[in-house]
């Protein structure tokens, strides 16, 4: 008979034998987060750069799906929440050591220019829209929504300051969609007890990938030939600097404590390595890297794959990293 | 103050009796605990098999990751080191749920996170805990480790034990005897 250890009296659900607390819900409001940053990031980072006339896409259009998506997040989270009706206590207290009371501050703070940022283009989506895709059904729903915000009281004064003070608004937002690309991360490294999240270099990697899919969305969605290019080049950069980042993080935990190691085997030999290895590195990494160096190289690829890959390989990696760190944990016995 | 429980693992029978006591006592909702049974056999059958118990509930460690990653501040420390939650401000994010090395916490079907309360609600009135007051081998000691004479920090003095996880950095106040 081998070793045996048998718990009794103890079948709490969530709890054991494995700790599942948090699931889908959290993964894909990770995602959703990242990639909302990378699109906020984007648009401001460009519109500094003066191109929001050459690239409109990015900094015109594309926005408008970071309010949906982050809306889209906030409703994950607080389908998540065991105690839902009591969600307006996040909004009573902020404490600078949670990483969770930094993630709601920082998604309802963001919250602003996402939405204000896309309205005060909307005369430029509508147009771009009629120009590009002009059997879009959301054309009329936008003319509705535009005309309607011009005969509101206050927004259109709102909207005046806005615009005039676009430039102090980038800077900001970047600056905070680089905050909410590194909370997706630091929401899972802040804890001590789960050590396969609890690596710095999870922030960091967690903002890449967010970057990384924002980049691919919007070389999926450009027309122009330049833009797509430009984003090849971006998600080829942001993808080595993932793999690096990858590396580093096996690398730490294989040189640290035995906890560690453990958490480390999980995707090094354990259940979670082939999803790991094959569906996040190799099809969601390494392929699109591949296929857009062909693509750059002059090949005729579909920009549509590379860029589904990539977008299924951060949503899968969260996924994957979600579920992977609740199973590690320290020797309890 | 600074409460803390002494566990001696020699004495232990694995009769669950402190984990009923402690449902009964704090309205534990069926199929849910605040304290757990861990009956671990080790070695290989027919050479050398070891077997013992422990009785293992909140660590109310020193060092606290749940307080510190809970958003709302609905977890916190009491006098005597005890962890709480207070039930109106948890939002069930289950944040604190994560940061335990030792899984001692759980999403009461209300929603809210629930723990071991050291029965801070008998220690008011002077008793012991419930787990404490019902163990029939008194394999349970409590007691305060800032006063050199109760039991607790006697026993601790007089014999050799361990905690649980100690490289996880929490410092925890239970302590198992060896």
């Amino acid at each position: 008979m081998e070793e045996i250890i048998n718990v009794s009296g103890r079948a709490v659900p969530h709890i054991y034998p494995h700790l599942e607390i948090w699931g889908g819900p959290i993964a894909l409001y990770l995602f959703f987060g990242g990639l909302a940053a990378g699109l906020l990031f984007f648009s401001s980072f460009f519109y500094l750069k003066g191109k929001a006339d050459t690239m409109p896409m990015t900094v015109k259009v594309a926005p408008i799906i970071a309010p949906i998506i982050i809306i889209l997040g906030l409703m994950l989270l607080l389908y998540d929440l065991h105690h839902i009706l009591y969600f307006w206590q996040l909004f009573l207290h902020f404490r600078i050591e949670s990483p969770m009371s930094w993630g709601a501050w920082t998604l309802s703070v963001i919250m602003i220019p996402a939405i204000l940022w896309p309205l005060s283009y909307l005369d430029d989506i509508i147009e771009y829209l009629k120009e590009n895709k002009s059997n879009c059904k959301m054309i009329g729903l936008l003319e509705w929504a535009n005309n309607l915000i011009k005969k509101l009281p206050v927004l259109p004064t709102i909207m005046d300051i806005f615009i005039k003070n676009r430039a102090l608004v980038a800077y900001v937002t970047i600056g905070l969609s680089i905050v909410l690309g590194v909370y997706t991360g630091i929401l899972l490294s802040a804890f001590n007890a789960r050590p396969l999240w609890n690596t710095a270099i999870l922030g960091p990697l967690f903002l890449t990938s967010g970057v990384s899919t924002a980049a691919a969305l919007l070389m999926w969605m450009s027309n122009d030939h330049k833009e797509r290019t430009l984003y090849s080049k971006i998600d080829l950069m942001l993808i080595a600097i993932e793999l690096f980042f990858i590396v580093h993080m096996f690398m730490g935990f294989l040189s640290s404590g035995i906890a560690q190691v453990e958490a480390a085997q999980l995707l090094l030999g354990g259940p979670y390595t082939v999803v790991f290895w094959v569906l996040v590195v190799g099809m969601g990494l390494v392929l699109p890297a591949i296929l857009e160096i062909m693509e750059l190289r002059g090949y005729h690829i579909p920009i549509a794959i590379p860029a589904f890959l990539i977008l299924m390989g951060g949503l899968l990696f969260r996924f994957i990293m979600v579920y992977a760190g609740q199973a590690s944990g320290f020797n309890i016995l | 103050m600074r409460y803390a429980m002494a566990m001696d693992t020699r004495k232990c029978v694995g009769c669950s009796d402190c984990v009923v006591a402690c449902q009964t006592e704090n309205n534990v909702p069926l199929g849910f605990c605040r304290d757990w049974i861990v009956e671990a056999v080790k070695g290989t059958y027919p050479d050398t098999v070891q077997m013992h118990f422990k009785s293992e509930r909140c660590m109310h460690c020193e060092n606290t990751p749940c307080v510190r990653t809970c958003p709302t501040g609905a977890s916190h420390v009491i006098e005597g080191g005890i962890v709480k939650v207070t039930h109106d401000e948890c939002i069930g994010c289950g944040a604190c749920i994560e940061s335990c090395p030792y899984d001692a916490r759980y999403v009461h079907p209300d929603g809210y996170v629930d723990k071991c309360t050291f029965c801070d609600h008998r220690l008011e009135q002077g008793l012991n805990t419930a787990c404490v007051d019902v163990c029939p081998t008194s394999c349970l000691i409590f007691g305060d480790l800032d006063d050199p004479k109760s039991d607790v920090s006697i026993i601790l003095k007089e014999k050799d034990w361990y905690v649980l996880a100690p490289e996880a950095g929490t410092n925890p106040q239970l302590y198992f005897l060896k």
